[in-house]
């Protein structure tokens, strides 16, 4: 939770004081040169504030967030989860940390071997053939996802490929993706057990659609948090119609040494390194989105990725690794080599469980999401009340109670010191909270949050303004949303700071 | 083991509550022939043991903690006080995720709105949005709201072959499903020809600030003719050069995107960084990616939320203009919390010590025999060095000598073999700089 009885903050520019100055620099050590003046600008509207209070404030903000290591974040299909400290040792060694990019191959072994592992380590873990570590979040992962399909099919001489299919479960970001790429999405509907509807899949792959068919994309398991029991079907039809098939692997941390994506028939998957393998999620970003891919689109992978060049037949040599575009590439999706700061974090963490360990990891995810579901079924409409996978969806509203709606559970939570679940989606829920508790919380948490939501329950019925006022205790409370889009405010500018200083002076 | 809590008891009671006899039960719609494969990978370690691992894999690079560095070409290495690391490492702002819920995130919220706001004041723009990737994507999304702007009636994008060379190539990544014209890099040399270019095709021009070869110009003239095809002129700029130079506003520019890794991000190996977007008012709604704006709460009470949701992916799905979803915020944070330290007049010394630096050493590199320095602009902390022999083959050199010389221009520009860009910042003591002269003296003798 947030501090408690923590007061807001004022900006940093309403506490900077003309003529202070913070952080001092060395006095210029070679003789100066003459500015160019016609170029010079006369000064930038940064603040000024010393040291402490800089630090300050920044304490002060951060007491008003809720993060992991304050409280539990149940937050669905974005697995927040322990983020090991020790991680963020290992990306601050001097050896990463001030490693320039366009360092000579020679001198970034170091690196290049971690990211040849890392690449390995998560082919193995997907069942593919070929990793490229370039992306920069899932979205990323995404789009190189679709243009490797789209070039495959342009590379085979085949440009009439301009559908893909999504389901209506899909995280915004698939169609999004579908279109930045040039192509056109046709949304597929869910059955009564959650599932995607073969027949309506059946019917988009026949006849005449088969050949415009690009491919389609599934998250898996699903947005609802369910394994897909047709996975190997739908696969097989759209692999007759000659569309290639996208994984959404945002929902991996349930399928660690549970399942191969790349086994089950999927030609490309995106990973999410900030959720399933714990680089933190650093409060919006950065991520990882490294994409896995079959033999079919491994040319076409985003680049430059890390090979060996020179292979060793000592053991305790080392092999020479190297950076290389694959033939066909779809191109360069970040400048450099990707999020290298998240590639290392992953690789420590990777390396801390070890393949079993990561098995136990999912195991230990999907059972308390199941603990946490069952305990939850009898005050909760739970609409696919079956064994879920890491996270499950249910319905915040009650029979018989009017105007208690999933957003009024969410902040009634905030008082219990609980960061809400995600809330209104997945979309095809009315009402929907999804919650996903990860596998590092332990079941004394977990009954909190139980005991916590059986309350709000009660209260809905009992008291409904506290929950439709909720909540009550955070340093803000409801927001003006409307406000703030109509009358955009987005920046606070130091002469509207001053002339308001001086209006009430 | 490790992160996972549970005792034997605990999973028992547990799998009691469930209904389920063992773990394995859970997964029953997972097909069975594919259930529980076996991974081979190495055991696991312990945290003594990883470290290790990792500091032996780190100690094997050549890096700015062990080298004089004299690189930059897109990625600086600048002096990072340490109170921004102690900041950054608050759990409450690195272990929180995107400010959904603006009660409890208003840490990371009005951080936001500060950071917004000092990258409008670097470049003059009226707004910024809350970061992209990296510089490159910056600029590819800045190609979507132009053609926006043009509702997608034009379709010729025209870049500059002084944009970083990576930054070109992503852009062209991003676009290729979209049937754009990018022209620009493969022949014009100069603002001049750019604006040869210019039709009623045009949505956008973009030119570097400073360019990649670290020249600064005025394009107050390109700006105008930019402007009467109808088009935007986008400018990439590096943030810490506007602490000195003049903001691209004062020039007429549209939409600042650039590199934020200069304020207060380490190298890295190239990531994360921060992209920056700024632009005019007239366009605030056309930006993807997130921004944070300032509202009340239902007592009244200041506070911060993300504001414009409706272009974003998740509403928007299929019809947003971007996907973007997650995107820097703990590097924007970074670049903040430098800003707010460095501030108006650190910031400002930073930059100058870069320029004087850079200076120094152009100049004495002008005076040895065999190099010629590139003179025909005004630049900031990079120059261009024309060498009496290959690149690599001096860089051989320094790098036995404990230095990391300049960029190899000719593995990007054909006619530029034998070129190095040289990078000089605040972190080059002179004895460092009169060490490159005196090896570079040595190398073309």
């Amino acid at each position: 939770m947030t501090a408690p009885g923590k007061k807001t903050e004022p900006l940093i520019y309403e506490i900077s004081v003309t003529g202070r100055e913070g952080v001092k620099m060395p006095d210029c050590d070679v003789p100066e040169t003459p500015l160019p003046d016609e170029l010079i600008r006369e000064e930038v509207g940064l603040p000024e504030v010393s040291e402490l209070q800089a630090v300050r404030h920044f304490v002060n903000l951060s007491q008003l967030n809720h993060g992991i290591d304050t409280g539990f974040y149940p937050l669905g299909s974005c697995t927040m989860k322990y983020n090991p400290k020790v991680n963020e040792d290992v990306a601050r060694l001097p050896g990463f940390a001030f490693l320039h990019p366009l360092t000579d191959d020679e001198g970034a072994q170091g690196a290049l071997a971690l990211m040849h592992q890392l690449q390995e380590w998560l082919a193995e873990i997907s069942g593919f053939t070929a990793v490229s570590l370039q992306p920069a979040a899932g979205a990323q992962g995404e789009l190189a996802g679709i243009l490797m399909i789209r070039k495959y099919h342009l590379d085979r001489g085949d440009s009439e490929r301009k559908t893909i299919l999504i389901p209506n479960s899909a995280h915004g970001t698939n169609p999004a993706t579908a279109a930045m790429a040039g192509m056109t999405v046709i949304e597929l509907p869910s059955d009564d057990k959650g599932n995607v509807d073969l027949e309506a899949l059946r019917a988009a792959c026949a006849g005449d659609n088969a050949p415009t068919i690009a491919g389609m994309m599934i998250t898996v398991p699903s947005t609802l948090g369910l394994f897909d029991s047709n996975i190997l079907e739908i696969n097989r039809i759209v692999h007759e119609a000659g569309g290639l098939m996208y994984m959404d692997g945002a929902n991996m941390n349930s399928l660690l040494g549970i399942v191969k994506p790349g086994e089950l028939g999927f030609d490309v998957m995106h990973y999410n390194l900030h959720k399933t393998f714990s680089t933190p999620h650093g409060g919006g970003g950065p991520g990882c989105g490294a994409v896995g891919v079959s033999e079919t689109l491994k040319p076409f992978l985003p680049g430059p990725i890390v090979t060996i060049v020179e292979d060793t037949n000592d053991l305790e040599d080392a092999p020479l690794y190297g950076l290389h575009m694959p033939e066909k590439s779809i191109g360069r999706l970040k400048a450099f080599h990707g999020n290298f700061g998240m590639h290392n974090r992953a690789y420590a963490y990777i390396r801390t469980y070890g393949g079993d360990g990561l098995r136990e990891v999912s195991r230990h995810a999907v059972l308390n999401a199941n603990y946490v579901r069952v305990n939850l079924a009898d005050d909760y409409h739970i609409p696919y009340n079956r064994y879920c996978a890491h996270e499950f969806v249910m319905e915040g509203h009650f029979e018989g109670v009017e105007g208690v709606h999933a957003l009024d559970i969410s902040k009634r939570l905030m008082d219990y010191g609980i960061h809400p679940p995600t809330n209104y989606f997945p979309l095809i829920v009315h009402e929907a909270l999804l919650i996903e508790p990860t596998e590092t919380e332990d079941k004394a948490t977990l009954d909190e949050f139980i005991s916590a939501m059986r309350k709000i329950a009660e209260e809905a019925k009992t008291n409904p303004e506290l929950l439709t006022e909720a909540p009550h205790i955070t340093p803000v409370k409801r927001l003006d949303e409307v406000r703030a889009a109509k009358q955009l405010v987005l920046c606070c500018r130091p002469e509207f700071l001053t002339a308001a200083a001086q209006a009430e002076g | 083991m490790s992160y996972i809590p549970h005792t034997d008891i605990e999973r028992q009671q547990m799998l009691a509550a469930v209904g389920a006899p063992t773990i394995e039960d859970l997964f029953e719609a997972v097909p069975s022939s594919h259930r529980f494969p076996a991974l081979d990978m190495p055991g696991p370690l312990s945290e003594m043991e990883v470290l290790a691992e990792l500091q032996s894999l780190a100690e094997a690079n050549e890096h700015a903690g062990d080298y004089a560095l004299f690189r930059g070409a897109g990625a600086y290495h600048h002096y990072i006080p340490s109170a921004v690391n102690h900041m950054l490492l608050r759990g409450e702002f690195y272990t929180a995720y995107t400010p959904y819920q603006p009660e409890v995130s208003q840490g990371t919220l009005q951080a936001i709105f500060e950071y917004q706001s000092m990258m409008v004041q670097l470049t003059g723009m009226d707004a910024a949005n809350a970061s992209h990737y990296d510089g490159a994507t910056s600029l590819a999304e800045a190609v979507t709201v132009a053609l926006e702007v043009s509702r997608h009636k034009r379709t010729k994008i025209v870049l500059s072959p002084y944009i970083h060379p990576q930054y070109r190539a992503v852009t062209r990544t991003y676009h290729q499903g979209n049937d754009l014209d990018f022209v620009g890099d493969d022949q014009a040399r100069s603002a001049a020809e750019l604006a040869d270019l210019l039709d009623d095709n045009t949505a956008m021009v973009a030119v570097a600030y400073p360019n990649f070869l670290g020249q600064i110009e005025d394009f107050s003239a390109l700006a105008e003719k930019v402007h009467s095809a109808g088009a935007l002129l986008v400018v990439v700029a590096n943030p810490m050069a506007l602490a000195l130079f003049k903001s691209p506003a004062a020039f007429g520019a549209d939409i600042v995107v650039g590199e934020g890794q200069p304020l207060g991000i380490p190298l890295s190996f190239g990531g994360p960084y921060l992209g920056y977007f700024a632009c005019r008012e007239a366009y605030v709604r056309k930006i993807a990616g997130r921004i944070v704006g300032e509202t009340v709460d239902k007592d009244g009470k200041r506070a911060y939320v993300m504001t414009l949701r409706p272009r974003e992916q998740d509403i928007r799905r299929e019809k947003a203009s971007s996907n973007i979803c997650t995107n820097q915020g703990l590097m924007a944070l970074a670049a903040t919390v430098y800003m707010s330290l460095m501030g108006k007049h650190g910031l400002r010394k930073a930059a100058e010590l870069c320029y004087h630096k850079a200076h120094y050493a152009a100049k004495e590199i002008a005076g040895l025999p065999g190099y010629e320095v590139d003179e025909s602009h005004p630049f900031f902390n990079e120059f261009v060095v024309k060498c009496p022999r290959s690149v690599s083959q001096i860089n051989d050199r320094l790098i036995e000598r404990g230095i990391i010389g300049g960029y190899d221009l000719g593995r990007d520009y054909a006619e530029l073999s034998n070129y190095m860009l040289v990078c000089v910042t605040e972190m080059n003591p002179r004895d460092e700089i009169d060490a490159l002269v005196e090896i570079l003296k040595e190398v073309g003798a």
